[in-house]
């Protein structure tokens, strides 16, 4: 165990292996005194695991009807109660939990490549490239997201798929932004010189050398705009755009619960408290992350 | 600069958070002091004037850049959608003759740029179509509900800064006790907790069970359309109309959803708040004031807070553009007749000419806050002169 740790830690590791096991070693242990991103990492984990396992987690099925026992108050067979059809809302929250990490994966592996790219191109060039780019990007950033995204869907048709593009679309310009200002901190320095007197390609330039130290930066933002792409997916299915019926997506299960808010309050309230928990623990973690990778701003917080 | 890189969780449904960093605190471009060494006084005048002029100009390319950018995604919204815009006018049932006719008169058989100049020119005239649902041209639709939700927002923000300011420094000055967690912890909520949802509960506990305020809708049922409505907001045109029952029954339907909103606008603002004022905090003249004796409660309130007024400015703009947003959820909860409640409803009737309708003026007028709160940055903090 010792020996490990050792290795870990060296201080000149012999291969690129060990040097970025012992850079993620260093960063884990340092989330780990943060007792707030311990809570987010937690949060997270039993999101994955909950989504994995849903199938053996669920004690009722996400669509199974139930009509003899519809609108049921919170109790020991039905946690969280049911819904107007009798299905069980526990076992639906459950497996939204599939539908809300994929949003959320899926937006996050097309926007934030997407925005590295651009913006790292941006960087790289200059010139009128960084203008034309960044004007693109400006424009869509003084947008407001939650319009934008609406008028996509309604465009594209509702459905998960159409949100999920929806959503990247508008994501992805504060990306940009943030690879942008990294990749000029570094695009004039002796490293970057020495490639390209080696002569390799701006696009080896930039895949090689300059993408993955954009990297860290990216996954603090990414981390912490997980809780509005949540929120946004929520949304989405909340007004009837995004996930349709009968999927057990949180926003729509709101929605549907809208009609009985007045008496039959657990319908509406308890998928809620799932975004919420999902949400604070993007949240938590993703502040810790920043604490640990960007200590320039940690004292801050 | 102050907090360049407080990075809030962005892509909240309310806030455009990111643009805070980039409208404000990235290095001004604009060469500072450029002419030193040579210029006589005079020459530095006018030099300083053809800047400004420059600069004036600039920032008019710049929103007009702007505009032209979210009128081009409008447009391509309304060309990509799969429904052909002309069978949505003339119906399926219509001859080739009928159709072929609708789709000439609708522009639609010119090539693409020429459709975007004629759409640019009908929109810059006020012609943004008329509406399938309502019957009504979208621009009279707009200017009917815009009111509410400006009534809505307004109320909203005016709670988000008289609480958040004063949380945010106080977190800030108490920084690291129960005190700072708790408001920490309140700020996070407001990244955390769907706007609807927090509409929703609200009305369940506030409406339903407690009855202390108002329930869905701008007034009771028999209060409507008592009020000749003279500016749309209805606040107003019952204390024109002298109708002090209509005014309270108004704010007690007011109330809650402007709190909703105002919680969001609560937890940006005294986070960003917070952050300014550890900066302050944390500089030297703060200490020498202390040093010498000054209060505490005068050293925060004034020595500190005196300087962060500039930027936050700045974001309660940006909250205030990101509430207008924002109340696209919240009216949908409150039936609220404000332009995020026809926005949706148009959504749903797949009413396309009415949602780039809501859309643009959304976004107009987004980027119209966005832009004057940076203006007010450059104009009122000396440095960025």
């Amino acid at each position: 165990m010792a020996s490990t740790r050792d290795w870990l830690l060296d201080d000149s590791p012999a291969s690129r292996l060990q040097a970025s096991l012992g850079r993620f070693y260093r960063i884990t242990m340092a989330l780990l005194r943060n007792p707030l991103s311990v809570l987010g990492g937690l949060i997270i984990l039993v999101l994955i695991v909950t989504a994995i396992g849903a199938p053996w987690i669920a004690p009722y099925s996400a669509t199974g009807q139930d009509l003899a026992n519809r609108l049921m108050p919170p109790s020991a067979a039905h946690w969280m109660g049911t819904d107007e059809l009798g299905r069980d809302i526990f076992s639906r929250v459950i497996w939204g939990s599939q539908i809300t990490l994929t949003i959320v994966l899926l937006v996050a592996l097309i926007a934030a490549p997407l925005g590295l790219f651009i913006g790292a191109i941006s960087g790289y060039f200059g010139g009128w490239v960084d203008r034309v780019l960044m004007g693109i990007t400006d424009i869509f950033l003084s947008m407001p997201k939650l319009i934008l995204a609406l008028a996509f869907v309604a465009a594209l048709g509702p459905g998960i798929n159409n949100a999920i593009i929806a959503i990247a679309i508008t994501t992805w310009p504060a990306y940009a932004r943030i690879a942008r200002a990294e990749t000029l901190t570094f695009r004039n320095s002796e490293f970057i010189s020495a490639v390209q007197l080696q002569g390799a390609s701006p696009l080896r330039v930039i895949v090689r050398h300059i993408l993955p130290l954009c990297t860290s930066s990216m996954i603090i933002r990414v981390t912490l705009d997980m809780a509005g792409i949540i929120l946004t997916a929520a949304g989405l299915g909340f007004i009837g755009l995004g996930a349709q019926p009968p999927l057990p997506e949180w926003g729509a299960m709101i929605s549907r619960g809208r009609t009985f808010i007045l008496d039959q309050w657990w319908v509406a309230t308890m998928p809620g408290f799932a975004i919420i928990l999902v949400s604070l623990g993007f949240c938590f973690l993703g502040d810790g992350l920043r604490d640990v990778l960007d200590p320039k701003q940690a004292d801050k917080h | 600069m102050t907090a360049a890189g407080e990075r809030s969780p962005g892509g909240s449904v309310l806030f455009l958070k990111e643009d805070f960093e980039r409208v404000s605190f990235e290095p001004q471009t604009e060469p500072v002091g450029a002419s030193g060494a040579t210029g006589t006084a005079s020459a530095l005048g006018r030099r300083r004037v053809l800047r400004g002029i420059g600069g004036v100009a600039g920032f008019l390319v710049t929103i007009a850049l702007t505009f032209l950018g979210l009128l081009a995604i409008t447009f391509f919204i309304g060309r990509v959608i799969p429904i052909d815009p002309v069978l949505a006018v003339v119906g399926d049932r219509a001859t080739a003759e009928v159709y072929d006719a609708a789709r000439v008169a609708m522009g639609l058989d010119q090539p693409l740029p020429v459709q975007f100049l004629n759409y640019v020119g009908d929109v810059l005239t006020g012609d943004l179509g008329r509406s399938v649902s309502t019957g009504r041209p979208v621009i009279e639709d707009l200017s009917r509900v815009f009111p509410a939700t400006l009534e809505m927002a307004t109320l909203g923000i005016l709670i988000g800064v008289a609480l958040g300011v004063p949380l945010g420094v106080t977190a800030a000055s108490r920084q690291g006790s129960w005190t700072d967690q708790v408001i920490r912890v309140v700020g996070l909520l407001g990244y955390s907790v769907p706007a609807f949802w927090l509409g929703l509960v609200g009305l369940a506990i506030f409406y339903a069970r407690l009855r202390w305020v108002g329930g869905p809708g701008r007034l009771d049922i028999f209060y409507d359309g008592l009020v000749p409505p003279v500016t749309g907001v209805i606040l107003i045109d019952s204390l024109i109309a002298g109708d002090i029952d209509i005014f309270w029954n108004a704010v007690t339907h007011l109330v809650l959803p402007a709190s909703v909103l105002g919680f969001f606008s609560l937890a940006y603002i005294a986070r960003m708040t917070r952050s300014f004022m550890l900066d302050q905090l944390s500089q030297e003249y703060v200490t020498t004031a202390r040093v010498k004796g000054v209060p505490e409660r005068v050293v925060v309130w004034r020595h500190a807070f005196n300087p962060i007024r500039v930027p936050l400015i700045t974001v309660i703009g940006l909250s205030y553009a990101g509430l207008l947003e924002g109340s696209v959820m919240i009216e949908t909860v409150f039936s609220w007749p404000g332009i995020g409640n026809y926005l949706t409803t148009a959504l749903l009737n797949a009413d396309m000419n009415a949602v780039l309708g809501a859309t643009l003026v959304i976004g107009a007028v987004f980027i119209f806050i966005n832009k004057i709160s940076d203006v007010l940055y450059r104009v009122l903090d000396p440095r960025a002169r």
